[in-house]
């Protein structure tokens, strides 16, 4: 009895140990020697120097725009994402013919398989004066400028993590009690009430994890601004990338770095709170 | 000069993903973007026949069978490096960069691979101090002639008698204006900023780059382009502050934008400057008459190099002048050699772009070495970039 217990440890020990090892030396060490820089000092030609200070954090402020432009950004891009993916996931889990589903599905998928680099840039060209600008040329719409303006950071947003919001909203709207709908339409209930009492409120874990999927990763983008955008709009992620590739401050780079996945673990966190408690409490089983 | 020296060359899918992956992890800046827009370069690389070529005659000077080189997009005649692995059996990686302050990042962080690199003037005294840089041995690069070379632009490779780097090419920092879209004629800095607040609104950019951004929002008020002074930088600042939202962008990226007629006016270096006259004959080139920057781009070999012999091997041949004079065909920039403007035709020797008026020289600065370490200037830069 005894041995049997210390060998199905043993086993699930070995199982874990590939990917606890993975997160020590990719994760947890290289987030170690983040934090420690954090608290040095920038050396005189740049990089770091050994010291115990707090002067980097004390210094936070002198990015609170680029932190204030990414606090706005996000939540908004994410939800332009939301109303977007919506209707999509919608359509494929309740709508779509089922011979369908699987290849519309596919065609949701593959592009995401492309650099987001790739896909950003291509966008540039299209929006650039030689895309959609000079088609509107001929029908007479002069001089239209279309790239570097925040429309153009919005829809690259929205299209470059589309993928990541429609299939968790897919995937709970799927699993969906089709019974419940019928129920709810036997009892009286207008289609508007039960999509809004019943759809939609079954799928909001899956909204949750989207938005907050999306959330996480747009408080580190840097690439569509900068790129669409034509830089002139500052996010956190830019502030980053000029501290270490340019400026070569790794201390107040670091300090920053720390920062940001404070802030996105909090996000993550309420995003959990808010997702379980909607999943927990609102449970509804037929039988 | 054929309309573009990299028509025809192969890229193989390796190298365009690793380029790209390159971009994405955060080489966004300065001359990066043309790194894509010249993916030819990158891929000149013989990296596709890596190996396969047997080693012929050099092989006793043991200079292995592949080396590294950091340098700017665009920048280099791809034949070069098909030539020398046809001679040495050398094959060359190219490496395209997007700042000095970058490639200092990577040096700095160590093991950056490099046997051969492309640093600008006021970063080789930098470079030295912090011990990346080795003292070249001149016995290995016998066609270096110092003799030879123009001193106006040499001057900083040599660091207490001692050389540290060899000169590749020099240029300035002016101006790209689209004549059609702004008519009126400019010749000043004043003009360039002011005019990117009127008629130039929404149509102008601005280097991601503090040298020259800053440098020359300076000029607007007649001070040094390397200014640290706390006063004149406040100055600067509150211009820069005024601009930002009449800009199309910041970003090194201006070829794209100027050739799809999106962006009017730009920032520019002179090898972009001669590409884009040549391709667009009403984008014109300006140097401020208050002045702003002249530079020269060196070549230089990291002290940790990991194949050292094929590094002085590939720098020697890139000295001779027969060698020299093809890649300044091809990357548009002028010569600081004597024995290779010997063999320059005569069209380029007449071209202002590369070789400007002496009244319009007079007043240009070289970068200055403070500027690259200024906390100060990077500050403001950030500060400008927030906005």
């Amino acid at each position: 009895m005894r041995g049997s217990l210390f060998r199905k440890n043993l086993v699930t020990t070995l199982l874990l140990a590939p990917a606890a090892l993975w997160l020590v030396i990719f994760l947890v060490l290289p987030f170690i020697a983040i934090a420690i820089f954090s608290v040095g000092e920038r050396a005189p030609e740049g990089g770091y120097q050994a010291a115990l200070t707090f002067a980097q954090y004390a210094n936070l402020p002198a990015r609170a725009t680029a932190f204030w432009n990414t606090m706005v950004l996000a939540p908004i891009g994410a939800l332009a994402c939301l109303l977007v993916a919506y209707p999509v996931a919608y359509y494929l889990a309740l709508r779509a013919p089922d011979r369908w589903r699987l290849i519309l599905l596919a065609m949701i998928v593959i592009p995401f398989w492309t650099s987001l680099l790739m896909r950003t840039y291509a966008w540039m060209y299209i929006l650039g004066g030689r895309g959609i600008p000079a088609l509107l040329a001929y029908v007479g719409i002069e001089d239209l400028r279309l790239i570097n303006t925040p429309g153009a950071v919005l829809l690259g947003i929205v299209y470059g993590y589309l993928p990541l919001m429609i299939l968790p909203i897919y995937v709970s709207l799927e699993r969906l009690d089709r019974r419940l709908l019928e129920a709810s339409a036997d009892l009286g209930a207008t289609p508007l009430s039960t999509f809004l009492g019943v759809t939609l409120r079954l799928s909001l874990p899956g909204v949750m994890t989207g938005f907050s999927l999306v959330m996480i990763l747009l408080l580190g983008e840097y690439l569509i601004p900068t790129l669409l955008g034509g830089g002139k709009v500052f996010f956190i992620g830019n502030a980053l990338v000029d501290l270490f590739l340019q400026s070569r401050n790794w201390p107040f780079g670091s300090a920053i770095a720390i920062t940001l996945v404070l802030v996105s673990v909090v996000v993550l966190i309420i995003a959990n709170r808010i997702s379980t408690r909607l999943s927990g409490a609102r449970r509804v089983d037929l039988i | 000069m054929p309309k573009s020296y990299r028509d025809g060359l192969p890229i193989t899918p390796d190298k365009f993903v690793d380029q790209l992956m390159r971009l994405k992890r955060g080489s966004i800046s300065r001359r990066d973007f043309l790194g894509l827009t010249g993916l030819g370069v990158a891929t000149a690389v013989m990296a596709r026949e890596l190996g396969i070529m047997p080693t012929p005659a050099f092989a006793a000077e043991n200079l292995g069978d592949r080396m590294s080189i950091a340098t700017w997009p665009n920048y280099h005649d791809p034949q070069t490096f098909e030539n020398f692995k046809a001679e040495t059996g050398v094959a060359v990686e190219v490496n395209v960069f997007g700042s000095n302050e970058e490639m200092l990042a990577k040096l700095q962080a160590g093991g950056s691979g490099w046997s051969l690199f492309v640093p600008t003037n006021y970063t080789i005294s930098t470079y030295k101090k912090l011990g990346i840089i080795e003292a070249l041995n001149m016995a290995k690069l016998p066609n270096f002639d110092g003799k030879s070379e123009d001193s106006r632009f040499t001057a900083e490779g040599t660091i207490d008698g001692t050389i540290y780097a060899v000169p590749k090419n020099w240029g300035t920092t002016g101006f790209a204006v689209n004549t059609k879209k702004l008519t009126k004629p400019m010749s000043s800095w004043k003009e360039f900023w002011d005019t990117a607040m009127a008629e130039g609104d929404g149509r102008t950019m601005v280097h991601d780059y503090q040298l020259t951004t800053i440098g020359n929002a300076l000029k607007y008020y007649g001070y040094s382009f390397n200014s640290l002074k706390q006063d004149e930088l406040a100055k600067a600042e509150e211009l820069l502050l005024k601009v930002k939202p009449h800009l199309f962008a910041v970003s090194s990226d201006y070829q794209p934008g100027m050739r799809a007629g999106d962006a009017w006016m730009t920032m520019c270096w002179t090898n972009d400057g001669a590409q884009l006259h040549r391709d667009i004959p009403e984008i014109a080139y300006v140097l401020g008459k208050e002045g702003g920057e002249i530079w020269t781009d060196f070549y230089a070999i990291p002290k940790d190099a990991p194949n050292k012999p094929a590094g002085y091997a590939l720098l020697n041949y890139l000295m001779n002048p027969k060698v020299a004079v093809k890649e300044h065909l091809a990357n548009g920039a002028p010569s600081t050699d004597a024995r290779v403007n010997a063999l320059l035709p005569k069209e380029v020797l007449d071209n202002p772009i590369l070789y400007p008026a002496a009244d319009l020289l007079k007043p240009l600065e070289f970068g200055a070495a403070a500027t690259l370490t200024d906390p100060g200037r990077a500050e403001l830069m950030a500060r400008f970039k927030s906005a």
